[in-house]
């Protein structure tokens, strides 16, 4: 009973940590078709920036987590600024050639952002301070009270996510923008602006995740092409730009992982989702909710 | 390789204008004083980004400048060459082929990771460079010196191998865990590398004989990212202590089991735990953790220790790892074979080596024989090397072992008890 419920609550909180991380990517594919590679880059920029603030500048955890978050947004905006914008303004670049251009683009910058926070910070692992102190005993399962904050945080923010998507003009925009950009236009929104905002909106989520990442197992500029892929798997299981489909992989592979972790050996947590994504791959290649 | 540095960057300017002056006034450039007075190049191999990799750097650094200020080795300098091996086999050979063939070292010292001194260690032997291993710890690197002596004898390990750490851990348990906590029962819980696994087996061999019986044995990747299934099967356990072989990490397992409130202590080699800076890295989760190493600040096993930690301290900032006190050795022992020899040749300096005879940071210093178990390896126990244990105690390293160099008594973490 006890191994069933620690199964139980460790993978919701992994999951609901997967689905807060992959859930930008997969907005930021749906409307404007970018899979963007330096996401992992992203999220450890975050999570070493609020460590950095917190343990060299003296800032409070919670301040320190706040400039993290910010910084998040920054390097979603230097992403779309510097490496994805000039892609997709370019005559040079045959229009059907983009997404590869931005596909190696991004690739490419997750490994800058990774050599450079190696360079400044060491490829040593940092962790951010618990945001909540304490232990809570749920159901005999001895855990960390800042790991059901993160649970809890996760699907406030999702949520959060979902009701100004659906409630709110700028929601409405972003969502009809991912189903026909063309009639957005026709309406008299402006594309160009959708973009922005979705883009400093997914900088948020991958800023939050970041830190709420580096509060439960820390991060290293070595997590980068790992964060990454795991995005990758979630939004290809769940289907490319498919929000409720990266919800439901996220808590796919995060059962998957931990089942295997605790029944298996912690060594191999990855395996099982990378077989099942190769399984996906062939059998559905439009993933669970997939559209495209 | 860029991160590949020289300390001494005046040199070739200075050699510039002394061929130049020479020329001028008419002399050969190179004569056979000028020569005899070449500074003595030596090489330094380590991960330059690990916390247990620049800790080798600093004390070579340190050693370097010492010496150079003391007049050197037999009136000529050191020049220090440092090559960052990234934690990589492929990149410490390249690093030692580099070192030997192109800046003609004289001798290698490092590095860390017992996988990468491993596969430096046959280039040690093709290329007859003496290598002063002073990280890594497996015993397989004796193993090669003692089985082929003749091609390996160019090899030294200038600090204790896995098995002598595992016996100083189990003293260690026996006198604080057993004696004054009255703990029975451990898991013994390693990362999975070349290091831990007669680390391990000598873990299996004498916890029970301290009087500690293992429940478990655990060993994990290096790559683990979450440690909460590892800690909730060793819960299961009811083990008093998780006896630790962890140097690859250290932040991830320790924050998580000070977090998950973990209902054991976390002992036995922990290496990161050794340098100051972990207390930062893990946000002060460290406190309470014991861990073996072989000195600290404050231990005077010599009257080396202390002046040596106090002037590390001062310099870098943060307290010397476990290795920087053995690479600061290595570079004084390197010092004692050359004035011996007389020479820098390999063969002079490997009969000199085997004959040191060396007061250290961390004890008398001296090499097994070619025929022992651990052929030039550093001899281990009373007289020589022995270890200490340190604790976190709010936030600074207490020495708790051995009693005749403790500067505080062993502690719990508040969340742990005694046993009764």
């Amino acid at each position: 009973m006890t191994l069933v419920m620690q199964i139980l609550v460790d993978g919701f909180v992994i999951s609901s940590l997967y689905a807060l991380g992959a859930i930008g990517f997969t907005i930021i594919f749906g409307v404007s078709g970018v899979l963007n590679l330096a996401h992992g880059g992203i999220l450890v920029v975050a999570a070493m920036v609020a460590w950095y603030m917190g343990a060299n500048l003296g800032l409070g955890v919670y301040p320190a987590c706040l400039v993290g978050i910010l910084a998040g947004i920054v390097m979603a905006y230097l992403t779309y600024y510097l490496v994805v914008s000039p892609i997709e303004r370019s005559r040079r670049i045959p229009a059907e050639e983009k997404e590869i251009f931005i596909l190696t683009a991004t690739l490419l910058w997750g490994i800058m952002i990774q050599e450079m926070l190696a360079y400044i910070f060491s490829s040593n692992p940092i962790s951010v301070p618990r945001l909540v102190p304490g232990i809570t005993n749920v159901f005999g399962v001895h855990t960390p009270t800042n790991e059901l904050a993160i649970g809890v945080v996760s699907w406030l923010v999702i949520l959060g996510l979902w009701f100004f998507v659906n409630k709110t003009r700028f929601g409405k925009a972003i969502l009809a923008a991912s189903i026909n950009p063309r009639g957005v236009s026709l309406l008299g929104f402006e594309l160009s602006s959708i973009h922005r905002l979705v883009w400093g909106l997914y900088g948020l989520l991958a800023g939050l995740a970041g830190v709420l990442l580096a509060t439960f197992i820390g991060a290293s500029p070595t997590n980068v092409g790992d964060l990454t892929a795991s995005a990758f798997i979630i939004v290809i299981l769940g289907g490319l730009g498919s929000v409720p489909g990266s919800l439901l992989a996220a808590y796919i592979i995060g059962f998957i992982e931990t089942l295997t972790a605790y029944l298996s050996d912690p060594s191999y947590r990855t395996l099982p989702a990378l077989f099942m994504l190769i399984i996906v791959i062939y059998l559905r290649p439009q993933g669970l909710f997939g559209r495209r | 390789m860029k991160e590949y540095r020289k300390s001494g960057r005046g040199l070739a300017l200075g050699a510039g204008l002394a061929l130049a002056l020479g020329a001028a006034v008419g002399f050969s450039p190179i004569s056979a004083h000028a020569a005899a007075k070449a500074p003595i190049k030596i090489g330094v191999i380590a991960p330059f980004s690990a916390i247990d990799g620049i800790s080798i750097v600093n004390a070579a650094e340190m050693a370097t400048d010492d010496i150079n200020a003391h007049g050197g080795i037999d009136g000529r300098k050191i020049e220090l060459l440092k090559y960052d091996d990234h934690a990589s086999a492929a990149d410490g050979v390249r690093a030692f082929q580099r070192a030997v063939k192109q800046d003609h070292v004289v001798a290698v010292v490092g590095t860390f990771i017992s996988e990468v001194a491993l596969a430096v260690e046959p280039w040690a032997a093709r290329l007859h460079e003496p290598f002063l291993i002073t990280g890594a710890a497996s015993d397989q690197i004796t193993n090669l010196v003692r089985e082929h002596y003749a091609q390996y004898k160019y090899v030294f390990h200038a600090n204790l191998n896995s098995t002598f750490l595992g016996d100083v851990v189990c003293a260690q348990s026996h006198a604080i865990l057993v004696k004054d906590f009255h703990y029975k029962t451990a898991v013994v819980m390693s990362e999975n590398a070349a290091w831990t696994k007669p680390l391990d087996d000598e873990y299996l061999k004498c916890l029970p004989k301290a009087g500690l019986k293992v429940v478990d044995h655990i060993r994990f990747s290096p790559n683990t990212t979450d440690f909460t299934p590892i800690f909730n099967k060793i819960e299961d356990t009811h083990a008093n202590v998780i006896i630790t072989g962890i140097a690859h990490v250290g932040v991830k397992p320790t924050i998580q089991w000070h977090d998950q409130q973990v209902p054991a202590l976390l002992a036995g080699w922990s290496s990161q735990a050794g340098a100051s800076t972990f207390w930062k890295d893990t946000n002060g989760a460290t406190e309470g953790v014991i861990t073996g190493n072989l000195g600290a600040p404050g231990a005077a096993l010599t009257p080396k220790s202390n002046p040596f930690s106090s002037a590390y301290v001062k310099r870098y900032k943060t307290t010397p790892a476990y290795n920087s006190y053995t690479t600061f050795d290595a570079f004084y022992i390197l010092k004692d074979a050359i004035e011996r020899a007389h020479s820098t040749k390999a063969n002079a300096l490997v009969s000199a080596l085997e004959k040191t005879n060396y007061v250290g940071t961390i004890g008398r210093e001296q090499f097994y024989g070619r025929t022992a178990k651990y052929a030039h390896g550093f001899k281990f126990g009373k007289g020589y090397v022995t270890g200490v244990a340190i604790q976190w105690q709010d936030g600074q390293q207490k020495i708790i072992w051995p009693t005749h160099a403790a500067t505080a008594k062993p502690i719990l973490p508040k969340w742990l008890k005694p046993k009764k």
